[in-house]
């Protein structure tokens, strides 16, 4: 732990760095595909034709300044912008093939699960969020099984082990981020959509977290928002750069950060502006 | 320059004063009250007044066994009644309602709140009474319950909307339906809030007196099941307090007293039962 928290202060200190050992050189299959996306949040067009492929049991990351439409495009991946009046979408998003447009938003939202920016535990004990995506889903497996399961894939198992029946608000910060990550994987989704998941915490809190990311690539494939360049440098195997609402650049990590294509990129990823 | 100054901090002075002085008298008002019954009720209190009938006219002593037992009941149907109406309206409102229809609701309940309660009275005698030719239990916490649906409602509503968004999302990324999002996280959140306006609401319509007059009426024995005129607090304190006698009187300063005490004690009882759930929070 100390030597992640190490590396996360250097990290920030020092310009990007990237892990080379990361450097993808076969194309990893696709687990989502967005085609030719569009959004509008009524009159107001926020998303211009965007298309990306999500790569199975990698970390995506999305980029881009306040504003850009990184968060509303994740949101898109499992629907979520349908909780917002007045949100539009236009285009096609298909998970496996298969257009989630079209199909029961429950069910593919068990399948794309979502962290976001603060906490936001229930107000119920550790043990019952956890259990929660669970009981809803109707899940026939024991469920503290699970609930342990997914609380060691957290990184949180130890810290709670003793006080599962509290409440989640005892937690620390970092610690309920890292709940909802838990509460997440307990339904085993293929997709975790994390929407800037650190921007609440503090450094070391963030250090685990990244840590945790990297992991759970075995487990599922990741997509995350994020305003913080060396978070993204840290944790993705593939970064997207959105401006204003437009999709610039989208290319394995590395070379997103050492040898960017797009003038924009380079000003953004430098520091010039955002 | 310095006389406006010292002139400024005078006003503020002054104000900061007023503030307190008002403050002052609010509380003081509430403590005159309380001591007032205190003193003029505790005298009169005594293991009759919770056990007995009301005495015959011309005896002293006796009790208002009944109107107790009447006003719980009352207060136990108009809650059973008004509750779940005015709950899952401002389910309703707070989730599912677009804004104009949430508008109208909000108005006509702010509305209702504001009928007077001797309206609500003949309302519910036309409504409950009339019909049936005879007073009863059932009219009167129909007319209690009418009273507390806007409350309910409006209280339901204003919690519901204080809950984040982000718990709703969280639990609608899990694949939660509205619905089961609604019953077990966004009411949970809520659940202190909404408790508590119940039971204001509740005390509230505990001290209700007018509609009662033309709904239950009053009794001055037992009032089996809920078909009869029954007795209640409230309507039993107006009466005694109306009479002639002196021995009514005192008994009236009881009742207000015992009226008073029992509001208190279902207000510190539901509390921590909210309280001991907190702790666990299910």
């Amino acid at each position: 732990m100390h030597a992640s928290v190490r590396q996360a202060v250097s990290v920030n200190i020092n310009p990007p760095t990237v892990n080379p050992s990361r450097e993808t050189a076969a194309p990893a299959s696709m687990r989502m595909s967005i085609n030719k996306v569009n959004f509008f949040y009524g009159s107001k067009h926020t998303l211009f034709d965007i298309s990306l492929g999500i790569a199975a049991n990698k970390v995506t990351a999305l980029i881009g300044p306040s504003g850009c439409g990184k968060s509303t495009l994740l949101r898109t991946f499992n629907r979520m912008h349908e909780t917002v009046r007045g949100a539009r979408l236009a285009g096609e998003i298909l998970l496996d093939g298969k257009n989630i447009l079209a199909q029961d938003v429950t069910q593919l939202r068990r399948r794309v699960g979502m962290v976001f920016q603060r906490p936001n535990p229930f107000p119920k004990s550790i043990f019952d969020n956890v259990a929660y995506g669970l009981r809803i889903n109707g899940s026939k497996l024991p469920i503290a099984d699970a609930v342990e399961k997914s609380l060691r894939h957290a990184a949180l198992w130890d810290e709670v082990k003793d006080h599962l029946h509290k409440s989640a608000y005892e937690l620390s910060g970092g610690q309920q981020q890292r709940l909802c990550i838990a509460r997440g994987l307990a339904v085993e989704p293929e997709v975790l959509l994390l929407d800037e998941p650190c921007s609440a915490l503090d450094p070391i809190s963030t250090a685990k977290i990244e840590e945790l990311l990297v992991q759970l690539k075995d487990l599922c494939t990741i997509c995350i928002v994020t305003h913080n360049m060396q978070q993204a440098a840290r944790v993705s195997d593939y970064t997207a750069f959105l401006l204003m609402g437009q999709l610039v650049e989208f290319s394995p990590t590395p070379h997103m950060f050492t040898t960017p294509s797009d003038p924009r990129t380079e000003a953004y990823i430098t520091g010039r502006f955002g | 320059m310095n006389t406006h100054l010292r002139w400024r901090k005078l006003v503020s002075n002054f104000m900061l004063g007023l503030t307190g002085v008002c403050a002052l008298v609010a509380v003081s008002v509430l403590f005159f009250i309380l001591g007032y019954l205190v003193y003029h009720g505790s005298a009169s209190i005594n293991w009759n007044f919770f056990t007995k009938l009301p005495a015959p006219v011309g005896e002293t002593g006796g009790g208002m066994a009944n109107a107790i037992v009447g006003s719980a009941k009352l207060l136990f149907l108009a809650s059973v009644f008004g509750v779940p109406i005015g709950f899952f309206g401002g389910i309703y409102m707070a989730e599912f309602s677009n804004s104009s229809i949430a508008f109208v609701v909000r108005y006509a309940a702010d509305l209702l709140n504001g009928v007077p309660s001797i309206v609500i009275g003949i309302f519910a005698y036309a409504l409950a009474v009339l019909p049936f030719k005879h007073f009863s239990t059932w009219a009167g916490a129909f007319a209690l319950g009418v009273m507390m649906i806007p409350i309910t409602l409006r209280s339901t509503e204003e919690f519901l909307h204080a809950v984040p968004r982000p718990l709703r999302e969280g639990s609608m990324a899990l694949g939660a339906s509205k619905w089961r999002t609604i019953m077990s996280v966004v009411v949970p959140a809520a659940y202190r809030g909404i408790m508590t306006a119940i039971l204001l609401a509740l005390a509230r319509v505990a001290g209700e007196t007018a509609p009662l007059l033309f709904t239950a009426l009053g009794n001055r024995y037992w009032s089996p099941g809920f078909n009869q005129p029954t007795a209640s607090l409230p309507a039993m304190i107006y009466s005694y307090a109306l009479s002639p006698y002196e021995d009514w009187h005192r008994q009236a300063w009881a009742a207000g007293l015992v009226l008073l005490a029992l509001i208190l004690i279902v207000n510190i009882f539901a509390r921590a039962i909210v309280s001991r759930g907190g702790t666990i929070l299910r």
